[in-house]
């Protein structure tokens, strides 16, 4: 089980409330964690990445263990931390995000 | 009795204002979508409960909502409301918002650049969608108008959305170049008497017109002068603000450029000026009355710099003529110290027997008068900074 953070506008968009629990199938990466997310809500395709490209929207953030991640390699493997749900993986409106 | 419905974008969220046929009370729902610019909001005139919005963020991207229900609840086209996320099959999901642009050999076109204000070539990006325009005779068939200048089009009521690359892919796109708000495909107007005939206008390209339902365009800007283009009478590269029609006379559209008010009663092949004895020709909206087709109303803006109304009064001002003469409505508007702008899609019409006109500022205030601008009232003073205004009047 992943813990996925999501900004307040995603957080609507999804109907969710709080942070998101989502099952990735194999090693977690930004790009396995994205994947399960958006298949699992659908509805933030195109809000986190291009659609495309799938490369991160210009003002968002990816937050891992206190470290931005917004430049690593989407299919770097993510920490056991995050892997394990002890800590979350935060998506993060760029200063205050609107 | 009949009513009204006034759907408004804002810079953060839409609002539905309500009234009933005497325009005096109205119901005020909203924020939807609150914290999100709000394009444009439109309503299906097949079915009035459809309604279409575009919501946008420099954050997050486009998103198209959908409303069957007037505007009561909203969802992603193809994500209904209550339906499992996750489930599998059926048609795609989560794509309404995905606007490509068609490069497809078989029936796209390269995807060139356009203009960039220092008049280097620069690539089409897409950004937003900047107006909706739901067909006159399907309930899911919808158009959008979008930045970086294109045209797209639904059959499914939004869930998906494929590019008429006809219109881009015309030649004149090298020459196309961003208005001050972006390179916008802003204004789309749907020929009630020729299905295969629609009107669209880019700031700043200009207005183009199709006869074949789409596939193919051209420029329809002879007779606009631009004193900012290398050649003032160029084919393309002029900007225009808003076009608006009458439907009983397709061929008459009436034009808000930059500056100039403009006039063609040969569907757009010629334009003449019709500016007359207006303060000021510039401004952003244009519409026309709904019962008379030589009645036409513009709100003059004081000039390119200077985005507010001249001498901070606040003034519609109508021709009955179909333009020249020019009268100000002034009753019930603020005639001192109005410092608002009134953005190009911010105009709306009704079509009671009296007839109503509305519009919105960047101020916050909508103002509605029910007997075809000779009064005026705000209907509410102080939304966030309104970007677009449109009106359904329902039975």
């Amino acid at each position: 089980m992943i813990r996925v953070v999501l900004p307040q506008h995603l957080r609507t968009l999804a109907r969710v409330s709080g942070e998101v629990t989502i099952e990735v199938n194999g090693q977690a990466t930004q790009r396995s964690v994205l994947d399960a997310l958006e298949n699992a809500y659908p509805m933030l395709r195109g809000t986190i990445r291009d659609h495309v490209t799938q490369e991160r929207r210009a003002f968002l953030r990816f937050f891992v263990c206190s470290e931005d991640w917004s430049h690593e390699l989407p299919d770097a493997p993510l920490p056991k931390e995050i892997s394990s749900g002890a800590e979350p993986f935060l998506v993060v409106g760029a200063i205050a995000g609107g | 009795m009949s009513k009204v419905r006034v759907l408004v974008g804002t810079r953060k969220g839409a609002f539905i204002l309500s009234s009933d046929g005497k325009r005096e009370k109205w119901d005020v729902s909203g924020p939807q979508f609150a914290g999100w610019e709000i394009y444009h909001l439109k309503g299906s005139p097949v079915n009035p409960d459809r309604l279409y919005a575009s919501q946008t963020s420099g954050w997050f991207g486009q998103i198209i909502q959908r409303s069957d229900d007037g505007g009561k609840t909203w969802h992603q086209p193809g994500m209904p409301e209550g339906e499992a996320p996750a489930a599998g099959g059926g048609p795609p999901k989560g794509v309404s918002n995905k606007f490509v642009y068609d490069v497809s050999p078989e029936t796209g076109k390269q995807l060139t650049t356009h203009q960039w204000y220092d008049g280097t070539q620069h690539p089409w990006e897409f950004k937003r969608v900047w107006h909706i325009e739901p067909s006159l005779t399907e309930p899911d068939a919808v158009y959008a108008g979008i930045e970086d200048a294109a045209l797209f089009r639904s059959a499914d009521g939004g869930q998906t959305w494929k590019e008429l690359p006809g219109l881009r892919g015309n030649d004149t796109g090298p020459r196309w170049q961003p208005g001050a708000g972006g390179m916008c495909l802003h204004t789309i107007i749907l020929d009630p008497s020729n299905p295969h005939r629609i009107y669209i206008a880019i700031s700043a390209a200009g207005a183009f017109r199709t006869d074949d339902g789409g596939k193919s365009w051209k420029p329809i800007n002879h007779g606009l002068k631009s004193q900012f283009l290398p050649d003032p009478t160029a084919e393309v590269g002029h900007c225009v603000h808003h076009v608006a029609m009458h439907n009983s006379r397709p061929n008459t559209l009436f034009m808000q450029k930059h500056w100039d008010v403009m006039r063609s009663d040969d569907a757009g092949d010629n334009w003449r000026e019709i500016s007359g004895d207006l303060p000021t020709d510039f401004g952003f909206v244009i519409d026309v009355h709904a019962h008379e087709p030589e009645t036409v109303y513009v709100v003059p803006i004081k000039s390119d710099s200077e985005h507010f109304p001249l001498d901070g009064k606040l003034r519609v001002y109508r021709s009955r003529t179909g333009g020249n003469e020019w009268e100000p409505l002034t009753k019930g508007l603020p005639q001192s110290d109005c410092y608002v702008n009134v953005l190009r899609d911010a105009m709306a019409i009704d079509s009671l027997d009296s007839c109503g006109v509305y519009f919105g500022t960047t101020g916050g205030q909508v103002y509605a008068s029910p007997d075809a601008g000779n009064n005026w009232a705000p209907i509410v003073r102080d939304l966030p900074a309104v970007l677009s205004v449109e009106v359904q009047t329902l039975p």
